[in-house]
């Protein structure tokens, strides 16, 4: 599925060095989780992934399945599979949520040449869609994102990810900002999506999330690298005894 | 000003008729532009544009481009009135007969000794006059030859359409309509069509108490085209006024309109949204200038105006409101943004309130911007290609606007335009 060799990226404006030297290989139907400490550069992994202006990939490759996705445009990424949650979904005045969710669906599908979704047939899905996620009519009209709360804007990430149906999952923090019923709501709908063809990788500070959505393999990341991989056991090692340890290892 | 400097190489007023009832408002105004001048550089309101190719002699010529698109209002059931490089066509217009509203052409009635428009024609113009001139109004009183005289008695059905067709590229037009609504009246006024090489309008618009006037406007299709428009309006009580200008293309654009808000607990709205190239022959420059005054108890006013500017494009917003003493609980807003495609286009805001009354809730703001990149990024990372995000924040940027549109099939018209004019970019 999602396969990183050595990446290196520095940020374009400072040339600061943020990853150096990722390696990662995720299977089809895995969920794999990444930690680590504040700075250590994982939200800069999605973001390079998913194709954010700012950032230049000075080493290493990034494919998915097989295709490298390092050349490709952000819209392209995403047509291809890949899909990022975002920690802080932006906020667009102006544009409904529904018209965002159909041209986003309809983008893709013209970008691989599929039909695209009539309005009837895109409402059917859709409807039933936000309906497990506890979205009600009323978000799917407002503007995207616009007035949400942290836990409605994290669920129309994920009614987002619903409808797009991508291989490929980053979440970037999903837990940030939710409370406990959120997060139990958020975590059915990513679990509601496993499946042996998609696959997810995990960003987060905590293990609270991991409760929820159960991990095949755990990584740790520290000043731009994967310093530990292990299993699920490795994320409750974080969480009784900070990073310290794993740290002092690497050193 | 210096009028005798001027008057050598520019326009001075030349009277039409010399007999009926609008030869004293037309000697009127021609005194007053003697007196006054046609505006120039150094004027402070026109700070921010340059008023030449509107006071040149000679109309600088025009170019019309056609895009195969049928004419904005093509599908609205309507009763349509023809103009063709500023003069009334008979042949292409629908019979000016419709219940609730008498329809003259003002050729045809000024003649006349006697007639409904003579306390109107004129009047509003020269009450807008203080406290900021605004010549080119004056200079339309004295010279205007054609326009139409609405005097609408009830509510009318459907909307009278004004059609500005285009015949050559140094067609010099003025018109003068003047709309008077009596008590608890009616009507929709469309305006539409590239009108002519250089076209300066004056609309005065008298709204009697309970009465309501919507108008909704397009200014297009043509790259090359220095146009000055004037709306005056009066409003009495409880009553209603909307207008609403969408204007693409256009060399130079200068829309001023002047309200004033006589009659307690009314409503007045002003909105436009400007979308210019400055890669046109001769750019881009597009002017609203509005001056609303509250002189009446518990009204609201509204100013929204939207930019969208690229490759040099210039957008200028000048607006102000003025509550008087009296007016208290008025409630008065104003916003003026622009959104800037590129580093090279500009745009202008002079935001003013002026309030004397202590009890009222005004606001105004006044921004300029790019593209949010953040919301950019993410419509892409959703698998929408860039072009496309853009024309999106584009007409979410223009929504509010556009929302000032009461009629939603109309507003659907404007927006089809905008997104042919986005399209057009990319080709």
């Amino acid at each position: 599925m999602l396969e990183i060799k050595n990446l290196h990226a520095e940020l374009e404006d400072d040339g600061k060095k943020i990853l150096k030297g990722v390696d990662l290989k995720l299977e089809p139907g895995k969920v794999h989780a990444i930690m680590g400490p504040n700075g250590s550069g994982k939200s800069t992994l999605s973001y390079v992934l998913s194709g954010r202006d700012g950032y230049e990939v000075t080493e290493g490759s990034a494919t998915l399945d097989g295709e490298d996705i390092l050349e490709l445009e952000a819209e392209e990424r995403a047509a291809a599979g890949l899909f990022l949650a975002f920690q802080y979904p932006v906020e667009i005045p102006g544009v409904g949520n529904m018209t965002f969710l159909r041209t986003a669906v309809n983008a893709q599908r013209k970008a691989r040449g599929e039909e695209e979704l009539s309005a009837a047939d895109f409402l059917k899905v859709v409807r039933a869609k936000a309906k497990t996620l506890k979205i009600d009519g009323d978000m799917l009209k407002r503007p995207v994102n616009v007035g949400f709360s942290g836990g409605e804007k994290k669920r129309n990430e994920i009614l987002q990810m619903a409808m797009l149906e991508p291989k490929m999952c980053i979440l970037d923090e999903t837990d940030s900002g939710l409370d406990v019923d959120a997060m139990k709501l958020v975590s059915e709908g990513v679990n509601a999506l496993r499946d042996e063809g998609r696959s997810f990788l995990v960003i987060t500070h905590y293990q609270r999330l991991l409760d929820h959505i159960k991990p095949d393999v755990v990584h740790i990341m520290a000043e731009g690298r994967i310093i530990k991989t292990g299993g699920p056991e490795l994320a409750l090692e974080v969480e009784n005894n900070g990073y310290a340890d794993l740290l002092a290892e690497m050193a | 000003m210096a009028v005798a400097e001027t008057k050598n190489t520019q326009l001075v007023a030349d009277i039409p008729v010399t007999t009926g009832w609008t030869l004293a408002a037309r000697e009127d105004a021609k005194a007053r532009l003697a007196a006054a001048g046609l505006p120039g550089r150094r004027d402070e309101y026109w700070k921010y544009t340059r008023p030449d190719a509107m006071t040149a002699a000679e109309a600088p010529a025009g170019e019309f481009v056609d895009y195969g698109e049928a004419p904005v209002f093509s599908e609205v059931d309507r009763l349509k009135i023809v103009f063709v490089d500023g003069v009334y066509d008979a042949a292409q217009s629908d019979d000016l007969s419709l219940e609730g509203v008498t329809i003259e052409r003002l050729e045809d009635a000024a003649s006349a000794d006697i007639h409904w428009a003579q306390d109107l024609y004129g009047t509003l113009e020269t009450a807008g006059q203080t406290p900021v001139a605004r010549p080119l109004a004056t200079l339309n009183t004295a010279s205007a030859k054609d326009g139409i005289l609405l005097n609408v008695a009830g509510k009318v059905s459907k909307p009278i359409s004004l059609v500005y067709h285009y015949a050559s590229d140094t067609s010099d037009a003025m018109l003068h309509h003047v709309v008077k609504l009596a008590e608890g009246a009616e009507i929709t006024v469309l305006e539409n069509g590239p009108a002519a090489a250089r076209f300066n309008t004056v609309m005065e618009v008298d709204v009697a108490d309970r009465a309501s006037f919507h108008h909704v406007r397009t200014q297009g299709r043509q790259h090359v085209r220095n146009s000055a428009t004037h709306i005056f309006a009066r409003t009495g009580e409880e009553s209603q006024f909307r207008s609403f200008t969408m204007t693409v293309n256009g060399t130079l654009t200068r829309n001023e309109v002047v309200l004033d808000i006589q009659g307690d607990n009314a409503l007045a709205h002003v909105a436009g949204v400007a979308a210019g190239d400055g890669n046109a022959p001769q750019g881009y420059h597009h002017d609203d200038t509005v001056f609303v005054t509250h002189d009446a108890v518990n009204c609201e006013s509204r100013q929204v105006f939207k930019k969208v500017l690229r490759n040099g494009a210039t957008g200028v917003f000048q607006g102000k409101i003025l509550v008087k003493p009296d007016a208290q609980k008025t409630d008065g807003y104003q916003i003026s943004q622009g959104l800037l495609l590129d580093d090279d286009s500009n745009f202008l805001a002079k935001p003013e309130l002026e309030i004397y009354a202590d009890d009222v809730a005004c606001s105004h703001g006044s921004t300029v911007g790019a593209i949010d990149d953040e919301a950019l990024f993410y419509l892409r990372s959703r698998g929408v290609p860039a072009a496309d995000a853009q024309d999106l924040l584009v007409l979410a940027f223009l929504a509010e606007a556009i929302d000032e549109v009461a009629d939603e099939a109309i507003r659907e018209l404007l927006l089809t335009r905008l997104e042919a004019w986005l399209a057009r970019r990319r080709a």
